[in-house]
């Protein structure tokens, strides 16, 4: 399919020509045929640097139709930079509709949060994926991680959680917290915040992680088991927050801290913006609402 | 202790024309240790990285009699099966500690890495036991949360030798063990292995060059010249009666002090 006449007809619809969808599409869906496994796909240069996202964009525009809503967003954030340029560059490249509400967007390219509105089946999630292997820094080998996936030897990932609880004295890994899919694969899912493992776990909305510098593409299938790794004496938790959001008031929401002047002031805001603002739209109002702007 | 426990048979190891180790063939029996002494280049740790499967041999078989009792041919077995025997019921000590162990995580954690491979999921229980075994190779408890980088050559091959034992194997395959380590540290260590080998009813197979090493810890040795066994017989017998002409100027070679 190509773009409409007119605006940008040297570009293929969504920027990569149809054999490379078609290459991307197969690694897509052995990923989904093998839910957490790392499948190897060839990736494309990209008009953006390693780092920004590449494996993302190239998953969209594999898998985005002219009839699509994407919303892509940057630590939770409709507003940044990087989400900015990537929905322009779909809205440029495709065509598509774009949004920031949850709840309209058929697409949700994200780099690093869950959105907190639960997704529904039909919405496919886009993970921006920076590097793909759980086990890499601990064993520096590709040929000795892909064996150890293989044969499901996942001890070591073990050894990284009991040093944080002897260094720490509790699991002090925060975000890219691994997790295991499906009783079988443990799987990086990527740097999200811990807060939102839970939320992957038997999700209706197809899950799809992209990455392009390390070209694996991996995924999780609506309504997969996704269980974070932890010991019986200290079980997986998720962060909490001692107040709620300063502009909306929700709770049990991830934050951020922002900061207000060069005095200490601060104050901390929902990270996901599109959240924030729909709860403020209907009413709700946080402590320190008005000492932000 | 009617049935041996390692059976090696005509094991060859040749790296195109050239032989690193020819026609091996030994048992090795429950709690027995074995030396396996020659100088370098003879094929001894080619004989024991092909015995322990680390290399893939040539020609010849290697069967082990597992706990079950029954006996398996170790290279037929599936690559999942040999790496859980290798971490479970058997050990690999090499000479130098950084092949063996994790140099970045803690003392504590290389000691569990096995038991965490097995399944064991309860922190407490993981670190009871590596305190255990750090008390029984000598290093104290305050030490558990450094890394194997901040100990000296003698500790790193003790914390080596923990690590390996904490699954309780039945064999365990040492190279060079007090290899640069001084005498003094040496006799340390060996005193330490031989208490641990007789109490845990150890079998091992031990690679060394220095026969005061073999003659210490083990009970027969095998002497090796251009990948082939030139002797074998218990190992006073070995060292005060040599009979093969390199074995005696092997063992004339031994500095006096």
């Amino acid at each position: 399919m190509n773009a409409p006449t007119g605006s940008i007809a040297s570009y293929n619809f969504a920027y990569l020509d149809e054999q490379t969808k078609r290459m991307i599409r197969r690694a897509i869906l052995k990923a989904i045929a093998i839910p957490g496994y790392q499948v190897p796909f060839a990736s494309r240069e990209m008009p953006m640097p390693y780092g920004w996202g590449t494996g993302g964009v190239q998953v969209t525009a594999a898998i985005i139709g002219p009839h699509d809503v994407l919303k892509v967003i940057d630590q939770g954030a409709d507003d940044t930079t990087n989400a900015v340029s990537i929905r322009a560059f779909f809205q440029k490249v495709a065509n598509v509709a774009v949004t920031t509400r949850t709840d309209e967007a058929t697409i949700i390219q994200t780099r690093h949060r869950i959105p907190e509105q639960p997704l529904k089946a039909g919405q496919t999630l886009v993970y921006q994926v920076p590097i793909p292997e759980p086990l890499r820094f601990l064993e520096p080998r590709e040929t000795e991680t892909r064996k150890m996936h293989a044969l499901e030897e996942y001890g070591l990932m073990h050894v990284k959680l009991y040093e944080d609880i002897a260094t720490h004295g509790r699991i002090a890994t925060t975000y890219a917290y691994p997790v295991k899919v499906e009783g079988r694969y443990v799987m990086d899912p990527s740097p999200t915040p811990k807060f939102d493992n839970p939320k992957m776990h038997m999700s209706p909305a197809l899950q799809l992680f992209g990455a392009g510098r390390e070209k694996r593409i991996y995924a999780l299938p609506p309504f997969t088991r996704v269980e974070s790794l932890d010991f019986d004496d200290h079980p997986f938790t998720v962060q909490t927050f001692d107040k709620p959001c300063a502009l909306c008031g929700a709770e049990g929401v991830y934050l951020d801290e922002v900061i207000l002047d060069d005095r200490g002031g601060h104050m901390f805001v929902c990270s996901d913006t599109d959240h924030c603002e729909s709860r403020q739209g209907d009413g709700h109002r946080g402590q320190q609402e008005g000492t932000f702007r | 202790m009617d049935e041996p426990l390692l059976r090696v048979a005509h094991l060859s190891k040749s790296y195109g024309p050239r032989v690193g180790c020819a026609d091996v063939s030994f048992d090795l029996w429950p709690g027995e240790v074995l030396a396996v002494v020659g100088e370098s280049g003879s094929g001894k740790t080619t004989m024991l990285n092909a015995v322990s499967t680390r290399l893939e041999p040539t020609a010849g078989t290697v069967s082990y009699r597992m706990r079950d009792g029954a006996w398996r041919d170790v290279f037929a077995m599936s690559e999942a099966e040999r790496r859980f025997l290798m971490r479970t019921d058997w050990g690999f000590v090499h000479q130098n500690p950084a092949d063996g162990l994790r140099m970045s995580v803690s003392a504590g954690a290389n000691v569990g890495e096995r038991l965490m491979a097995v399944g064991d999921r309860h922190y407490g229980n993981i670190r009871a036991s590596a305190i255990d075994w750090l008390g029984r190779v000598e290093i104290a408890e305050d030490r558990i949360d450094d890394q194997p980088r901040a100990f000296s050559g003698g500790m790193r091959q003790r914390l080596q030798i923990a690590r390996n034992l904490v699954t309780r194997p039945r064999l365990i395959f040492m190279d060079e063990p007090t290899g640069g380590l001084d005498v003094s540290v040496q006799a340390r260590l060996l005193d330490l292995l031989r208490g641990l080998v007789s109490d845990m009813g150890l079998a091992a197979i031990v690679v060394t060059h220095d026969l005061a090493v073999a003659r210490l810890l083990s009970h027969r040795m095998m002497v090796m010249k251009d990948g082939r066994v030139i002797e074998h017989g218990l190992t006073d017998r070995v060292l005060d009666d040599p009979r093969a002409p390199y074995t005696q100027l092997l063992v004339s070679s031994i500095l006096q002090v």
